[in-house]
């Protein structure tokens, strides 16, 4: 699905990424960890194509992402933060989207499974935070892609929306899609991955199962895993 | 009996006029088909009618009072060879001829039509063309030239000749014309008493009217448009300059009106539109400026120094890129109650005048004076802001040059 | 980028700001022609308007709505967009609804006014035209030094010191330079210092028109086919397209370029 070769990237003279090789195959739920600053939004951005390589090269379903927009048309993305225009209706932003990117039905669906209905004609400048991360993620689901990455999609959503957006995350695998996440909430990330990548200091450390780490760590606890991984690289 | 005589004698004169003036008609096929000819035959106070065609001839000399009248404007051709017509007798009428092809020379200089020490001449109805000089006064007086046309095709000015030309002359009226692309359209010297009315100089390479020892002469309601400058008034006195149009005159030394050792002259009732420099004026004294438009000149008067006493009373100057430019500190004269479209004063008592005083000579005509370049930053801010500074506290620009009653509205008269 | 270039301007028509411009522009024809019935001198006001504060709010606003949608341009680049088409779209929207509100505004007093009837709509077209030209460039400009970077703060710093510089300074330096070698022959030289500053060069060209007269009065060879032909507005005219050109083809380059 995606495969990423020597992957390096430095932001001046901070580097980011030193030599990533990573390949992510068809189907299942990828989980990217990593403490602060490891670099995990900017592996995810330099799939997407919003930060430009050093070096390395990556492939999406077979093409090369260089220089390319196309690709993207089989990737759903949902931002960290979301901010829209502030002057554009909810139902604006996502009859825009669809404007970009082709039509779909699922829209409806998804507005009523987050009880957005009330909101659609409200400026977006005027939702809460967690609404706007509502229609962040509708943006994201609306379209059928293989391939979804989502870059902390907790945040600031309620209890319910919670549940919602793990159902649909559940959906999603169950057809097939390969989806890739960050996160920091480990019970989160445990309840529903199937593969983990540990990235530090801008390399892989551990990749693999939840219950491979917990074996190679002799830890319990996914939490306490994730910690000795991180204790045993700073002593 | 007394009674009697008088009759008697207004016959006889009646019947000696009636007999001896005679018309004498000249055309190619009449007996006369010659104009010499026909005034070597004519008697004083005779007619000469000139008949359409077209009569190659020159060096024709008027010697007695004659009225040499065209019909429907019959050419006579010089083939460059000279002078056409020296006119050395008083009473001379010349009307209706169209005149072309005067001869050109470095050392004299010919004219279609030159007037020697004549009086009471009527010049009419010409029209002049390809021509060195056009009408030429010699110590002539009493004189008018009315409603002709002159015009001329002159590229280089030391080579080219003047429309109207006055040398010694007195008391001539100078009216209706036309003139054209010649070196100055109106040339007077040493020439007092005349009147000026209602012509118009254009596209002329030096001046459009040009004054030099002149004294006591009106020009009214004349048009000066696209000359090499509009009016040079030199060395001359007494000179009323009223209702007259200075247009488009532009150039790098091109003025409306050119102003240099005049004294005591009236300039009222102009306008001065889109001229290079409205008025420069050069050592005048006692001159009165009143009631002139000055719009979108360059510099709507620059005063060059050595001017003393001159006042410029209710003036419009509109739209000028500078309304006046100084070259020194000094001020002796007066600005009052003009209106300035660049005053940004208020009128807090509502009399129509401005409770601020105007400046109106700015720090950035001082530069463009100095570093003539600098013009290519006109109204730019930085200049608007040096501009202002100098206007809060002059440093450069005679502190007693400002109009203490600016007018709030345009003046009308 | 159509569609890019449409939604950001509906955005912006929308915004307050927009409205703010328009209103400002719209007051400013009003009070210029209703107040003061004089036409020509409305004209030269409005010129000094153009040219300081055009640029400045081209600039201001240009840099705001870089700094202010930058998460939704996050979004636009995760779809499968061109990056050229994203910040031109951008771009063309900023600068197209800041050139609206200019030419609206100040459009409806001045044909309230009558002014298809007067003279004076040429010099009005022209104004109209360099104020566009100015808001081109200077957006252009604008995006430049945000897209560059990241830091607001200093983003909108660089943008005012900008202004600060082409409005005013560069005439400060320039009028210095030329007052120091004014022994030099400087007629050549000072066109060229002309061609590039942008404002300089709007004023020039608004200056063919309103001070044609003045102009005239400088003898250089080089100044008067300048200013005496049509060669000057012609080649300002260029000069302010590649003014347009440059820094658009800048924002391409960076932004591609460019990590998000």
């Amino acid at each position: 699905m995606v495969t990423i070769t020597n992957l390096h990237k430095k932001f001046g003279k901070n580097i980011v990424l030193s030599g990533i090789d990573l390949n992510i195959n068809e189907g299942g739920i990828f989980a990217i960890l990593g403490p602060n600053g490891s670099g995990k939004t900017t592996l995810i951005k330099s799939i997407l194509g919003m930060v430009i390589p050093n070096k390395g090269t990556i492939t999406v379903m077979g093409e090369n992402i260089k220089h390319n927009s196309a690709y993207r048309n089989k990737i759903d993305y949902l931002p960290q933060i979301a901010n829209f225009p502030s002057n554009l209706k909810v139902k604006e932003l996502i009859t825009m989207i669809k404007d970009l990117r082709g039509r779909t039905s699922e829209d409806e669906y998804l507005i009523n499974h987050f009880k957005l209905e009330p909101f659609l004609n409200k400026k977006l400048g005027t939702l809460s935070g967690g609404t706007k991360q509502k229609v962040n993620i509708v943006l994201t689901f609306m379209f059928d892609c293989p391939l979804i990455i989502l870059d902390e999609p907790t945040a600031g959503l309620d209890p319910i929306s919670l549940i919602r957006l793990k159902e649909i995350i559940k959906i999603e695998k169950d057809k097939g899609k390969t989806i890739l996440i960050t996160s920091h909430i480990m019970s989160f990330v445990e309840e529903i991955s199937d593969e983990i990548v540990f990235i530090l200091e801008g390399k892989i450390h551990f990749k693999g199962t939840i219950a491979k780490l917990k074996k190679n760590t002799n830890q319990p606890n996914f939490e306490h895993a994730i910690a000795s991984i991180l204790i045993d690289n700073h002593a | 009996m007394k009674k009697g005589v008088v009759l008697l004698i207004t016959f006889l004169i009646f019947l000696a006029f009636n007999v001896s003036a005679e018309t004498i008609v000249v055309c190619s096929s009449c007996k006369i088909s010659s104009i010499k000819t026909a005034i070597s035959i004519a008697k004083d106070h005779d007619t000469i009618l000139i008949k359409k065609g077209i009569y190659k001839e020159y060096d024709i000399v008027v010697n007695k009072p004659l009225s040499i009248i065209g019909e429907n404007l019959p050419i006579i051709d010089g083939e460059l060879k000279g002078e056409i017509f020296t006119i050395i007798s008083n009473n001379v009428v010349i009307d209706g001829l169209h005149i072309i092809n005067v001869g050109s020379s470095y050392t004299k200089d010919y004219a279609a039509i030159r007037v020697k020490r004549s009086r009471n001449f009527v010049i009419q109805n010409v029209i002049l063309e390809k021509l060195f000089f056009g009408i030429y006064l010699e110590k002539a007086r009493d004189g008018k030239i009315l409603n002709n046309k002159i015009i001329g095709n002159a590229v280089i000015e030391h080579s080219s000749g003047n429309g109207i030309q006055l040398w010694y002359s007195k008391n001539i009226v100078i009216e209706n014309n036309f003139i054209q692309q010649v070196r100055d359209g109106i040339y007077l010297e040493f020439s007092d008493n005349c009147i000026i009315k209602n012509n118009v100089s254009a596209n002329n390479l030096r001046y459009g009217l040009h004054f030099m020892f002149s004294n006591h002469d009106d020009y009214i309601n004349n048009t000066f448009e696209n000359n090499g400058a509009g009016v040079a008034v030199m060395f001359s006195k007494h000179i009323k300059m009223l209702n007259n149009t200075f247009k488009k005159n532009w150039g790098s030394a091109s003025y409306g009106l050119l102003l240099k050792e005049i004294n005591d002259a009236e300039i009222i009732g102009n306008l001065f539109e889109e001229n290079t420099i409205g008025i420069n004026i050069e050592g005048t004294n006692r001159i009165t400026y009143k009631n002139n438009n000055f719009i979108r000149n360059g510099w709507a008067l620059k005063v060059r120094g050595a001017c003393y006493a001159n006042s410029f009373i209710s003036n419009n100057f509109l739209y000028n890129s500078f309304d006046v430019s100084y070259n020194s500190k000094l001020n002796d004269n007066i600005f009052d109650n003009n209106y300035w479209s660049n005053y940004t004063g208020y009128d807090l008592d509502k009399d129509g005048v401005g409770d601020v005083p105007y400046r109106p000579v700015k720090l950035f005509s001082y530069i463009v004076n100095r570093t003539p370049e600098t013009i290519i930053l006109l109204r730019s801010l930085f200049i608007d802001i040096i501009d202002f500074s100098e206007k809060v506290s002059p440093v450069f620009t005679p502190d007693n040059l400002m109009d203490n009653r600016p007018s709030i509205k345009k003046i009308k008269w | 980028m159509l569609k890019i270039l449409k939604y950001s301007f509906y955005d912006l028509i929308r915004s307050r700001w927009s409205y703010v411009y328009f209103m400002f522009y719209l007051m400013l024809g009003i009070v210029l022609l209703f107040l003061n019935t004089d036409l020509s001198k409305a004209v030269i006001t409005l010129m000094n308007v153009i040219i300081v504060l055009v640029p400045l709010i081209g600039t201001v606003f240009g840099v705001m709505y870089y700094y202010s949608s930058k998460e939704f341009t996050e979004l636009l680049l995760a779809q499968p967009l061109k990056r050229s088409s994203i910040f031109l779209g951008q771009y063309l929207g900023v600068a197209l609804s800041l050139t609206m509100s200019l030419i609206i505004g100040l459009g409806i007093p001045f044909v309230f006014y009558g002014l298809f009837k007067s003279n004076a709509i040429w010099d009005f077209s022209l104004l109209l035209i360099t104020g566009a030209f100015l808001t081109f460039i200077f957006t252009a400009l604008a995006f430049n030094i945000a897209i560059s970077n990241e830091n607001k703060i200093k983003g909108f710093g660089y943008a005012i010191l900008l202004w600060l510089f082409l409005a005013v300074i560069y005439d400060g330096v320039f009028l210095m330079f030329l007052i120091v070698f004014e022994d030099y022959p400087l007629d050549k030289l000072s066109l060229f210092g002309i061609m590039l500053n942008p404002i300089d060069l709007s004023r020039t060209l608004i200056l063919l028109k309103l001070d044609i007269s003045a102009l005239l009065g400088y003898t250089g060879a080089v100044f008067k086919k300048f200013f005496g032909t049509n060669f000057g507005l012609i080649v300002s005219t260029i000069m302010l397209s590649v003014w347009v050109i440059l820094p658009v083809l800048r924002i391409v380059y960076i932004s591609k370029k460019k990590d998000f």
